[in-house]
């Protein structure tokens, strides 16, 4: 009895064994439940938007968690992850506009000018670009055409993909433009190439230049017209911006000028319904939003769009000595950014009564810069902040998180392109019209015709560019075109490491290729000189 | 005279004092007894022989029933006095079989001790199932409850710190239920994960932390634990294939046994912790007068007017209580233990507190004449933790020492903080008040864990060799902790304070299935096992952050799981009971990998060689046991953290990361990096060993020498840029290696009647290197920087790179002036490129130690103890960051409205700036210390008969000698930046069975 009893028993035991057996091998194919995998996410037309809004999110926030914990790139800080931040590192501390007190890795790097390959922030930025390129190629490959169709996105969905393609590939082609002109020669992926484990080819700048002009130029028909889209995305607009900013430094870029096609672009611009803000400083406050002279901003906001880089860093770091954080609308200062001797004298009147661009704080402060990692050797600029035109505090309650869009593009900015493109003997634009653009940008900075110039030349147009256009990110570049940069032929406070300046070596008008991806990628050449 | 002796310890029963009045007259009472039994005695000479005829020496003799006894000399021989003919003699011997001699008619006597069989024959719980001690072919150490340490301890691990070569337990700082690193030889992998398997009452535990606790194994009830089994190489861990790579350790608990009578146990131990030192900072008097001679005006009128010891502050001395009772016995046929533990341990940092309440039961009975077996378990445990702020620490330590504690105004909750000029609102650069970070903080917890399985092990009827063993676990855990900070106090003052609340739960399931077949035939004995094991885990979370005015942060919920189907089998062979071979096989399929690479298949073998079972080494009387091991053995990992890294996946954004368009936000969908082709990181593991016993075991110890080389590291390097996702993947790349040796040795140095020595002593030398990094094999890659300090942002101060150990620091060469003081900012150019900076970096010395070991002795005297244990680690070098960010005079000139206190070192060293990266900072860490010394005292039928008393004083960390210039140079990982310091404790415990 009790033998008959152990036989069945174990006879369905085994029976039983290899039923859960094998639904338990099956167990192994687990999915995410808080993710969505790449095989249903694109079915649903609702999820494109989101995963646009990431690529645009690339240029603002660190990941997926604001202000930090779910990077997108790994291998350096979260809060110094972010692509603004560093793009804004790498335009503006090796210039004459900033310092930075800052003691962190080889970030003093950048006024010592003698970064190396293995410098983390000059990585971190590459990594960055290419990260930002991965998206907008990763959203290209999944809504082609034939894609689209496949999945039965049709009607007005279609034509919403279409456009929000379009905005992808621009977005590749801004990171391509700043791939080009930080680091010359890089390795080259499209939308034909996916994720996986391979080794992309290097392409040179002659070809990426090519390749930036042909998208932009392909995509420009297919974006909304210039102020038709939300505010935030892009359109024709920061289309013809981008390839006016190419097209200007073409002779840097490809060693031949291109100055007629940047005037094209600028007037491209000119004519579509943007406006120069009234007052200089409301485009630097939380409701520069609302400026009809933003071309394409990166948008930031103090609860939904956290980060500790971007406008962040931009409005704290500047902060510190005895200035009052709540004039900023935040909490506390950072005590890092300051700026030189040099870019101060670009002023005459340093104390923004006549020229209000001149956004200098000096209570406290010294002129000269005998430590750079003194918050009190050098001005403080107090051009960002993080209150709106009529004196109200950001939304974020904490005072952390500025509510501040970045301009990337503005037209001020495309007035100077002009300018400077017509003095270069570009085709299309008129000295006159030049000079009206100039003093268009020095009446609003006057409040009055009193700053207005009767004669402009390339020297007077760098330096303007620097009055209008400090601390946006643009310094690098424009001293790079007018060869400022390197050598010997302008020297500033602490240019390459030194209290009163010194000559730089030429190869530093490119940063180096990270030492990180020359190991990974076999294909890639270092750029000459590192 | 026994009614006597009887009678007044069951009246004394409830009074201790009254017993320590009587003990003197108790031993009055025995004198008389030894004198009176004086009279009428008979003299019984005799020698004691092993069975190969060699005296043994220092055997003991002892007349039954008396204390009369004793020790043979060094020809063996004795002499002892018997009341009459019907004495009984009992001869004993470490390593042999007791015996008993009626003494009759004989007055010489030769007494010829047999080997203990039983004690070789000591099973020793393996991976699924059970072996013989003797037949162990793989790396094995038991260690039982007779050798754990004593003292405060909340978490098991502790309980054989330093007892054991080859494992390194270094604990994660002094909080309370604070956890510890574990490391069996060396660390296998960079990235994937270096903690062993721990596997309770046959529940493999999952590795990964539970929110709201200091660590996942302070569920465990120390009490509860009878041993720990530690499988070192992978012949003896490979059984548990997958998750093997880091050995394992098999813990098993307490147990009833059939036909025990009731046995009560109550244990109770009080302690008293206290700092052991502080960190070196400037006093009130010399940071004042430090300030006066070179701070700005505007710093010098910050100094305030106090002199407080903000070190002193923080810290306390601190009470604990730890009371376990437990029942086990047997009710019929039913064996059972039942216990239930309360503890109750403040941390010496000022509002930490852990209390633990404990439950366990267990029954193991018996059905069909023993042919079913059932084992239940189950442990319950809820624990509450309040966890102190330990931003504390670092903030006492530069806090400026010239200020009050309370600001005598009420803003902020009464106490002082620096203010930003403008707004007179906390300075948001400023550390804060140590004192109120503490105070103004609560953060709770509490947490309930159940662990529990139950084992059906049928030996078939049909076919008594065969034995089926299923084996149902569950080990779940819910927590929920909540963080308040009121508003308008020094912390998240801009944010108006914090009411956060987190919880987690974790399912894990295990199914396992064996059958072992066992036969012997002629010299021949297999034992045959095969079995499918099946486990999943799933892990779920909420996060909640708000303020006090209820405006949300962050509002985050997670769930994952990941699955492992295993298959495995093993053969032993014994051939002539001397030779013996171990083959084992695991094939394992984890959901974390794709359908193409998530099977691995982990092999391994073992042979032993019992060489003193030869013919050859019968005449030789040295060696009571020689035993030559050799093993080799695939183990695999696949424990990385994230549980789909092979899925190509997007991933919502949180409300706090959207992105603007137009007036609209949206939450953004990102596509995850990820490589399809991930895989199992395989270590394969060689080892080579004797275990050896001299003197019929009285000197004992083992010899072992092992590699361990992983491949295919699961290892996070960069993607070629604009292939991935992403900058850095987890991906299969690299090799690292360890080799070691491993030396024990175990003996009884003194074994007499009243007094007996043991000493034992273990060294492990485990030498590690990177062997490989990069998928391309290049020459220039300079490695993978590791080590992130604190002082800056992203700086790292370690790095691995191919030829040296992992965690090599990698920083400047500091230059010395004539009176060997560090220049500031002065490295050695090593590149030669005329430059000074961060490219002349090098590679110096390593964090882990090359060498570490540990001594234990326990001096027995009648009925007193004591035992000590003593830990040191050689080789192991610190970078000491709580200098390199404190002693620089930064903490005046680099500061805005506050001031930092400052280490007596810049005094020595003049530096104006951090010099993060000067190698000046890295020190020799090599340390010993005396981890425990236990005094013991055995009040034998205290309490009536069987019962058993035992009182003790125990003292823990009690000094450490090392050159290092911190506080404590024990730093998992090597960079020294606050910890929670380790308490010097002092405690009494009382032991009570009956």
């Amino acid at each position: 009895m009790k033998k008959q009893f152990f036989k069945n028993s174990i006879k369905l035991g085994i029976l039983a064994f290899f039923v859960t057996l094998s639904s338990c091998i099956k167990d192994l194919d687990r999915t995410p439940f808080v993710e969505v995998t790449s095989a249903t996410v694109y079915k649903d037309f609702s999820n494109y938007k989101q995963i646009l809004a990431k690529v645009y999110a690339g240029l603002a926030v660190s990941g997926q968690q604001g202000p930090a914990g779910r990077p997108d790139i790994s291998g350096i800080d979260e809060g110094f992850s972010t692509y603004l931040r560093q793009y804004w590192k790498a335009q503006q501390l090796p210039t004459d506009e900033a310092v930075i007190g800052w003691n962190d890795g080889s970030l003093p790097d950048y006024h010592d000018m003698d970064w190396t390959s293995g410098n983390e922030f000059i990585a971190a930025m590459y990594n960055r670009i290419f990260y930002q390129i991965t998206l907008c190629n990763e959203f290209i490959r999944e809504t082609t055409d034939a894609k689209l169709s496949e999945r039965g996105i049709s009607g007005e969905n279609l034509t919403q993909a279409k456009i929000f393609r379009a905005e992808a590939r621009f977005l590749r082609a801004l990171s391509y433009y700043h791939a080009l002109d930080m680091y010359g020669s890089v390795p080259f992926v499209t939308e034909a190439d996916a994720v996986g484990s391979f080794l992309p080819r290097q392409a040179s700048r002659t070809e990426l230049f090519s390749y930036v002009e042909s998208e932009l130029k392909a995509i420009e028909n297919e974006l909304l017209d210039a102020r038709k889209n939300e505010y935030g995305r892009a359109d024709k607009g920061a289309a013809w911006a981008l390839l006016a900013k190419l097209y200007l430094n073409a002779e840097t870029y490809i060693g031949a000028s291109k100055y007629t096609e940047c005037i094209t672009y600028c007037n491209k611009v000119t004519a579509a319904s943007y406006a120069l803000e009234s007052d200089y400083n409301k485009l630097f406050l939380t409701d520069n939003n609302k400026s009809a002279e933003m071309i394409f901003p990166i948008t930031f906001d103090g609860t939904r769009t956290k980060t500790w880089g971007g406008m962040t860093f931009l409005v704290h770091a500047g902060v510190g000595g005895n200035m009052n954080p709540a004039d900023f609308g935040i909490n506390g200062g950072w005590s890092g950014l300051r700026t030189t001797k040099a870019f101060v004298g670009k002023f005459t009147d340093i104390t923004g009564a006549t020229d209000r661009r001149a956004m200098f704080h000096t209570n406290g402060q010294k002129l000269d810069i005998s430590d750079i990692f003194t918050f009190n050797d050098g001005y403080a600029v107090t051009k960002y902040r993080n209150v709106s035109s009529t004196g109200v505090k950001g939304t974020d309650t904490e005072g952390n998180f500025p509510d501040t869009d970045f301009p990337m593009f503005r037209l001020a900015d495309v007035y100077l392109m002009y300018a400077e493109a017509t003095l270069r003997n570009g085709q299309g634009g008129s000295q006159a019209t030049a000079l009206q653009y100039v003093n268009a940008l020095r009446q609003r900075a006057y409040k009055g015709t009193t700053g207005n110039v009767t004669s402009i030349n390339l020297d007077f147009i760098l330096d303007e560019r620097s009055r209008e256009l400090y601390w946006e990110g643009q310094r690098r570049t424009d001293l790079i075109r007018f060869k400022k940069f390197t050598g010997s032929a302008y020297l500033w406070p602490w240019k390459g490491g030194v209290k009163d300046g010194r000559s730089v070596p030429d190869h530093l008008v490119l940063f180096p290729i990270p030492a990180s991806d020359l190991v990974a990628n076999p294909n890639l050449v270092q750029n000459s000189g590192y | 005279m026994t009614n006597l002796d009887t009678h007044s310890t069951s009246r004394v029963a409830s009074n201790e004092r009254f017993y320590f009045m009587l003990r003197p007259m108790l031993f009055v009472a025995a004198f008389v007894l030894m004198l009176s039994s004086a009279f009428a005695q008979i003299t019984v000479n005799g020698t004691i022989t092993s069975e190969d005829q060699q005296p043994l020496i220092g055997a003991t003799v002892l007349v039954k029933g008396t204390t009369t006894g004793a020790v043979t000399d060094l020809d063996g021989k004795f002499t002892v006095q018997v009341p009459d003919q019907n004495a009984v003699l009992v001869a004993s011997y470490t390593g042999f079989a007791e015996q008993e001699i009626t003494v009759g008619a004989q007055t010489q006597l030769t007494i010829v001790l047999k080997v203990d069989i039983q004690r070789l024959n000591e099973l020793v719980v393996v991976g699924y199932g059970s072996q013989k001690k003797r037949d162990v072919t793989g790396s094995v150490t038991n260690i039982s409850e007779k050798d754990f340490i004593k003292g405060n301890i909340a978490t098991p691990e502790q309980l054989v710190n330093g007892k054991i070569a080859g494992v390194q337990i270094t604990s994660n700082g002094g909080a309370p239920g604070a956890g510890s690193r574990i490391r069996i030889r060396g660390g296998s992998s960079l990235n994937a994960n270096n903690d062993p398997l721990i596997v309770i009452d046959g529940v493999p535990l999952d590795n990964t932390g539970v929110s709201g606790a200091a660590n996942p194994l302070s569920f465990i009830n120390p009490n509860d634990i009878e041993n720990f089994t530690i499988l070192k190489d992978a012949s003896a861990a490979a059984i548990y294939g997958s998750r093997a790579s880091n050995g394992v350790i098999l813990i098993t608990t307490k147990k009833g046994k059939a036909g025990d009578k009731m046995r009560i146990n109550f244990s109770s131990v009080l302690s008293s912790s206290a700092k052991s030192g502080v960190i070196d900072v400037l006093s009130a008097d010399e940071f004042r007068a430090i300030v006066n001679e070179r701070g700005t005006a505007a710093q010098k009128a910050l100094l305030g007017e106090s002199s407080t010891n903000w070190q002193d502050q923080i810290y306390q001395t601190a009470f604990s209580h730890d009371n376990n009772l437990s029942l086990t016995g047997s009710l019929k046929d039913l064996p059972y233990r039942a216990s239930i533990g309360f503890m109750d341990q403040n941390g010496i940092l000022k509002t930490s507190n852990m209390n633990r309440l404990s439950g366990s039961i267990g029954i193991n009975p018996s059905f069909f004449d023993k042919h079913l077996k059932v084992d239940v378990n189950l442990k319950g445990t809820s624990i509450n933790n309040r966890f102190a702020n330990q931003g504390a620490i670092g903030s006492a330590v530069v806090f400026d020492p010239t200020q009050p504690i309370q600001s005598g105004s009420n803003t902020l909750g009464g106490y002082f903080e620096f203010l930003d000029p403008a707004t007179k609102n906390p300075n948001t650069l400023a550390p804060r008040n140590p004192l109120a970070l503490l105070n103004q903080r609560s953060d709770e917890s509490t947490v309930g864990r159940i662990i529990g399985n139950v084992v059906l092990d049928y030996k078939f009827h049909f076919l008594p060799e065969l034995r089926a063993n299923l084996n149902v676990g569950l080990d779940r855990s819910n927590s929920e902790g909540n963080i308040n900070v009121p508003a308008g106090v020094g912390q998240f003052f801009p944010r108006g304070g914090q009411v956060a609340n987190y919880t987690q739960n974790k399912n894990n399931k295990t199914f396992e299935f064996y059958l072992n077949y066992v036969r012997e035939f002629g010299a021949n004995r297999i034992d045959l096992m095969g079995g499918y094991s099946y486990q999943d885990f799933i892990r779920e979370s909420t996060d909640l952050d708000k303020n006090q005015a209820g405006e949300v942060f962050n509002d985050v919920f997670f769930k994952t799981q990941n699955t492992l189907v295993s298959f495995y089998t093993r053969l032993n062979y014994a051939l002539k009971d001397r030779y013996l071979l171990t083959f084992t096989l695991r094939r394992d399929g984890s959901s974390r990998f794709s359908p193409d690479t998530r099977w691995g298949t982990f092999p391994s073998a073992a042979f032993a060689w019992k060489i003193n079972e030869e013919g050859f080494m019968q005449g030789n009387n040295l060696f009571s046991n020689l035993k030559l091991r050799l093993g080799y053995g695939i183990t695999g990992q696949q424990d990385v953290g994230s549980d789909y890294p092979y899925l190509s996946r997007y991933t919502p954004s949180e409300p706090t990361a959207q992105y603007q368009f137009g007036n609209d936000f949206f939450a953004t969908l990102r596509p995850e990096g990820y490589d399809a082709n991930i895989k199992w990181e395989q270590t394969e593991t060689l080892n080579a060993g004797i275990d050896w016993a001299i003197r019929n075991g009285r000197v004992s110890g083992a010899i072992d020498v092992y590699s361990r080389k992983t491949k295919d590291l699961l290892s996070v390097i960069p993607v070629p840029a604009g292939s991935n996702l992403t900058n850095q993947i987890l991906t299969n790349v690299g090799n690292i290696e360890n080799r070691g040796v491993e030396f024990t040795l175990n003996t009884r140095l003194i074994e007499k009647e009243d007094l007996s020595w043991d000493f034992g002593f273990n060294v492990t030398f485990n030498q590690n290197e990177v062997t490989n990094l990069t998928k391309v094999p290049n020459p220039n890659y300079q490695g993978v920087q590791v080590g992130g300090i604190s002082g800056g942002v992203g700086n790292t101060v370690q790095i691995h790179t191919v030829g040296f150990p992992t965690f090599a620091y990698f920083l400047n060469k500091q230059v010395y002036d004539e009176n060997g003081v560090p220049v500031e900012g002065l490295y050695a150019d090593l590149n030669g490129d005329g430059l000074v900076n961060l490219d002349d970096r090098y590679r110096y010395k390593q964090a882990d130690p090359r060498l570490y070991l540990g001594i234990n002795s326990q001096v027995s005297y009648k009925d007193f103890s004591l035992s000590f244990v003593l830990r040191a680690n050689f080789d192991n070098y610190v970078y000491n960051n709580v200098l390199s960010n404190n002693a620089t005079f930064r903490g005046l000139t680099g500061t805005n409205n506050y001031l930092l206190n400052l280490s007596p070192n810049v005094l020595q060293t003049g530096f104006a700036n951090n010099q993060y990266f000067s190698d000046y900072y890295v020190e020799n860490g090599s340390f010993l210390r005396l981890d425990n010394l236990t005094l013991g005292y055995n009040l034998k039928g205290l309490l009536g008969g069987s019962s058993n008393t035992q009182i003790s004083l125990i003292g823990q960390n009690l000094f450490t000698i090392t050159k290092y210039s911190g506080l404590d140079p024990e730093v998992a990982g090597g960079i020294d930046n606050n910890i929670y310091p380790r308490p010097r404790i002092l405690s009494f415990g009382l032991n009570v069975s009956f």
